[in-house]
């Protein structure tokens, strides 16, 4: 859209060896390690301050669902999996084939939200919601944004299993490039539930 | 990954991530597992955040290509690292030293 | 000789694409409103700027009213702005507070830092490393169109219930959670900011990094875009704890979370009905996180422009150009470990405040080999003092002002006294007014002919520096002697103490400072727009300069330059021994 040429949008640059996409997004989850960093930090200095945790006695794996948190861990792991594949689909020439494991990618993300969904309401249902103590304000904030970032990887990926991979007919390199930065930010989110889940579940 | 790696370079690849994939699951199910023991919380902690980060170094090197990636890249992660370490340390080390030496503290 | 890049084919829709050539006309809102072009973007961002920097100081001109005159009606305004703000003209605390709150947040997140970085930055940038634009045009014109909003949502905040954020621009709980709507709206407003601003700090990374042009190695940069690097990273790292924290208060104030809510805590007699277990002190650390480094964001840009200008108007090298980069970059990896010297007073033990007295010391020895590299850049020169080196020579000794007042800051002994009193504010004021938006001011005066292809007039432009210079002193200077009495900061009326009294004199020489600053501004605006059409037309190097920016046409066209830029040397060749000129551009081939 933009009329002017800009350079190493698809080419590597000679020096760095990347293109600007890859230096952009690389960035890009530079700064989320510091919002989740901050997020992280907080979790820390509010539960070393507090008596208890959870703060109305037990254990965390005890006020969270374990299976649950275990199966949406593998889901995200199985869903990073297929998006690498759908990479290397693209790399490989085959479009069909990326569709299918970037359908499984998004599909998959969907499986990790209906299972939040789950988790949430039961602890609504029991009127425990983040106002309750500083434990549920913590996981649902942290789950929450997290989960804020899947909504965010589900809408990137969907938009090149669709509209966005008509450019796969004129230039497929540059399309390549786009569905590789797209698997960086959804590792990323993959990443960040690694820590996330054993921090909050099972410590 | 250079950008122009030819597709028989990417499929001989393709066996290194299944094989991080089973890795990635097996370390969930220990982790999982080691929760049961009921650890000592020290312990119990240094654990999860050791396997976690093994996961999470296993994701970055292998599914982001971190292991072959530039040193523009390296500088700016590593530079995010250094600060990500003072992010998480010295609010908490700030606010769990209390002898202000102040009277009344 | 200002060529412009369009050729006027047949429309949209039709004609050639891509190549920066021969590419359609687009239609008045492609080109203007949502423009993808860094010039267009650059001047949006920097009229806005300037818009609410002069709103922000409009805000604080009212303060003023109030700390030299405690109790008075205003005359004229007093009934205009309504009987809650100002109940028969005088002026309500409460209406003090979101003038102090929203001076500052206005000034440094809707002034400063977008005509610094989104302004000077988004214009000049790709033009001084040679490049056709920025690395991701429509991620930039994506920044400008969420930042918009962002300030449009913080200024309506004034017309909430309430009225707008109170609780000072450093937000700190409990007041804040417990404050008026208008701060959920601060918060709202501040997360949209930030995001805007890290898109736009990514940009910058990449287009400094991956595009510049053939013979542009980093040691041929423009001091300047050394100094924007460095302050894209302090804003892609330093922000996103602050947007954590932002949204933990959003959640504190609207789900009732208790993130920084101690238990226990009573509100007017009455117990909060919250689950407490939280720590303000929380706040404090993710907020200063990213505005310690924030304040170097404030100055790096300027100090930039101040490099531009001094090595131009000397027509001499910078000084120590490789020390500068050297400073720079320590200064913005220093800026990360320095911010709890802000929190001195919070009850924080000796180690940590020994910790971060140490690195606040640390950190001064950068800024003061910047200054003097700057200093010794003047020396022996041919200096030619237009009104961009009026503002760039007088923003040594105010910087210098400002960053020694900082040092008894810094020491945690002498800070048990000065802090949060004027003296705090008369330093840090002193570094941002006659400091960063001297420097500014230098870059709009500098810059003005390459945007526009006129020059500013330079008799308005002078009466507008020496009245703002002596004005801003007066300002400033008393306030560390009100601060060293001991008068404290956002105080509504300091003639409630003994200690306000003694220095309330004072207080009335400050006010009428800034309300001849405010005058002295006139010449600016009507210099700024008469010049539009009036000014003295220029070719593409007025300045006789020496960086790439000066090789585009005046203003540029898109795509920048008419032949792709290759630099030949170093960005401050001037008066180099046995040239014919006192110049050797980077951009020509024979010197």
């Amino acid at each position: 859209m933009s009329e002017t040429a800009i350079p190493y949008m698809v080419k590597p640059h000679p020096v760095t060896g990347i293109p600007n996409g890859k230096l952009g997004i690389w960035l890009f989850l530079a700064s989320e390690v510091m919002l989740f960093g901050a997020l992280f930090s907080s979790y820390v200095l509010i539960r070393t301050g507090m008596p208890h945790w959870p703060p109305e006695g037990g254990l965390s794996s005890e006020v969270l669902n374990v299976p649950l948190g275990t199966f949406n861990t593998a889901v995200l792991i199985t869903s990073s999996i297929t998006m690498v594949l759908a990479w290397a689909s693209c790399k490989m020439g085959s479009l069909p084939k990326f569709r299918s494991w970037m359908g499984a990618t998004v599909f998959l993300a969907l499986v990790f939200l209906v299972v939040k969904y789950f988790e949430y309401s039961d602890k609504f249902h029991h009127e425990h919601f983040p106002s309750h103590d500083n434990f549920y304000a913590v996981y649902f904030v942290l789950t929450g944004l997290h989960g804020l970032h899947i909504v965010g990887g589900i809408i990137v990926n969907t938009y090149l299993l669709t509209a966005g991979s008509k450019m796969w007919q004129t230039d497929p390199e540059h399309f390549t490039n786009r569905v590789e930065n797209a698997g960086l930010y959804w590792h990323f989110v993959d990443l960040v539930w690694i820590f996330l889940f054993p921090s909050l579940y099972l410590l | 990954m250079a950008e122009t790696t030819e597709h028989e370079d990417v499929s001989k690849h393709m066996g290194k991530y299944y094989v991080v994939f089973v890795a990635l699951l097996c370390l969930t199910a220990v982790t999982v597992g080691v929760s049961y023991l009921h650890l000592k919380r020290p312990l119990a902690i240094t654990v999860a955040l050791i396997i976690a980060s093994v996961k999470a170094g296993l994701v970055a090197a292998v599914f982001m290509h971190l292991i072959s990636e530039r040193k523009v890249i390296y500088a700016v992660l590593i530079l995010t690292a250094l600060f990500f370490i003072v992010l998480l340390a010295l609010p908490n080390l700030t606010t769990f030293e209390h002898h202000s030496g102040m009277p009344g503290t | 000789m200002s060529v412009q890049q369009h050729t006027a084919t047949t429309g949209n829709g039709h004609g050639h694409a891509h190549d920066g050539h021969g590419h359609h006309e687009l239609p008045f809102w492609r080109k203007y409103i949502f423009s993808a072009d860094h010039k267009v973007i650059g001047i949006q961002y920097g009229v806005t700027a300037l818009v609410f920097l002069f709103f922000g100081f409009t805000l604080m001109m009212l303060m003023r009213w109030q700390l030299a005159y405690p109790g008075q009606p205003l005359p004229v305004f007093g009934k205009l702005l309504g009987e809650t703000a100002m109940p028969g003209g005088v002026m309500a605390p409460e209406f003090y507070n979101q003038l102090g709150a929203m001076h500052g947040t206005i000034m440094v997140f809707l002034g400063v830092v977008p005509l610094a970085v989104g302004g000077f930055g988004n214009f000049v940038v790709p033009l001084q490393i040679g490049a056709p634009d920025m690395a991701f045009p429509r991620l930039n014109m994506a920044s400008y169109w969420v930042f918009l909003p962002g300030c449009v949502l913080m200024v309506a905040s004034f017309f909430l219930e309430g009225g707008a954020a109170q609780s000072g621009w450093t937000s700190y709980p409990p007041l804040s959670d417990i404050a008026p709507p208008g701060q959920t709206a601060w918060l709202f407003a501040m997360v949209l900011i930030i995001t805007s601003s890290l898109l736009g700090s990514i940009n910058f990374i990449v287009t400094i990094v991956q595009l510049r042009a053939k013979g542009l190695s980093f040691w041929r940069l423009p001091f300047f875009v050394h100094a924007q690097l460095v302050t894209a990273f302090l804003l892609l790292l330093a922000f996103p704890p602050l947007e954590a924290a932002s949204v933990l208060q959003i959640m504190d104030r609207l789900a009732h979370t208790s993130f920084f809510l101690p238990s226990g805590l009573v509100v007017s007699g009455e117990p909060l009905k919250i689950a407490g277990g939280g720590n303000p002190l929380l706040w404090q650390h993710l907020f200063w996180f990213l505005a310690h480094p924030e304040v170097y964001v404030l100055i790096l840009p300027a100090m930039g422009i101040v490099a531009e200008v001094i090595a131009n108007n000397t027509r001499k090298p910078l000084w120590g150009y490789r020390l500068l980069v050297y400073s720079v970059v320590f200064l913005g990896f220093m800026s990360f470990i320095v911010w709890a010297h802000h929190m001195f007073m919070t009850g924080m033990g000796t180690t940590m405040s020994t910790f971060f007295q140490i690195t606040t010391m640390i950190i001064s020895i950068p800024s003061v080999i910047i200054l003097t590299c700057f200093i010794m850049s003047l020396y022996g020169g041919n200096i030619r003092f237009t009104t961009p080196m009026l503002f760039a020579t007088a923003f040594l000794p105010m910087f210098a002002i400002g960053g020694l007042t900082g040092l008894p800051l810094g020491l945690t002994a002498s800070d048990i006294y000065l802090h949060d009193t004027f003296y705090v504010i008369g330093h840090f004021h002193y570094v941002v007014a006659p400091g960063t938006i001297f420097g500014l001011f230098a870059g709009v005066y500098y810059w003005y002919p390459k945007a526009t292809g006129r020059k500013l007039n330079e008799t308005l432009g002078k009466l507008h520096f020496w009245v703002s210079f002596v004005a801003i002193n007066f300002i400033f200077m008393p306030m560390f002697f009100q601060g060293m009495a001991g008068l404290s900061r956002r105080l509504y009326d300091p003639t409630i103490y003994a200690h306000g009294r003694g220095v309330q004199a004072l207080n009335v020489v400050i006010s009428w400072g800034a309300w001849t600053l405010a005058l002295a501004q006139i010449p600016f605006i009507i210099n700024f727009f008469m010049s539009l059409k009036r000014g003295a037309r220029v070719a593409e190097n007025p300045w006789n300069a020496t960086t790439l920016e000066w090789a585009a046409p005046s203003p540029p066209g898109h795509g920048n330059f008419l032949t792709e830029p290759v630099v030949y040397r170093e960005p401050y060749e001037y008066s180099v021994p046995g040239q014919p000129n006192d110049y050797s551009p980077q951009f020509r081939a024979e010197a």
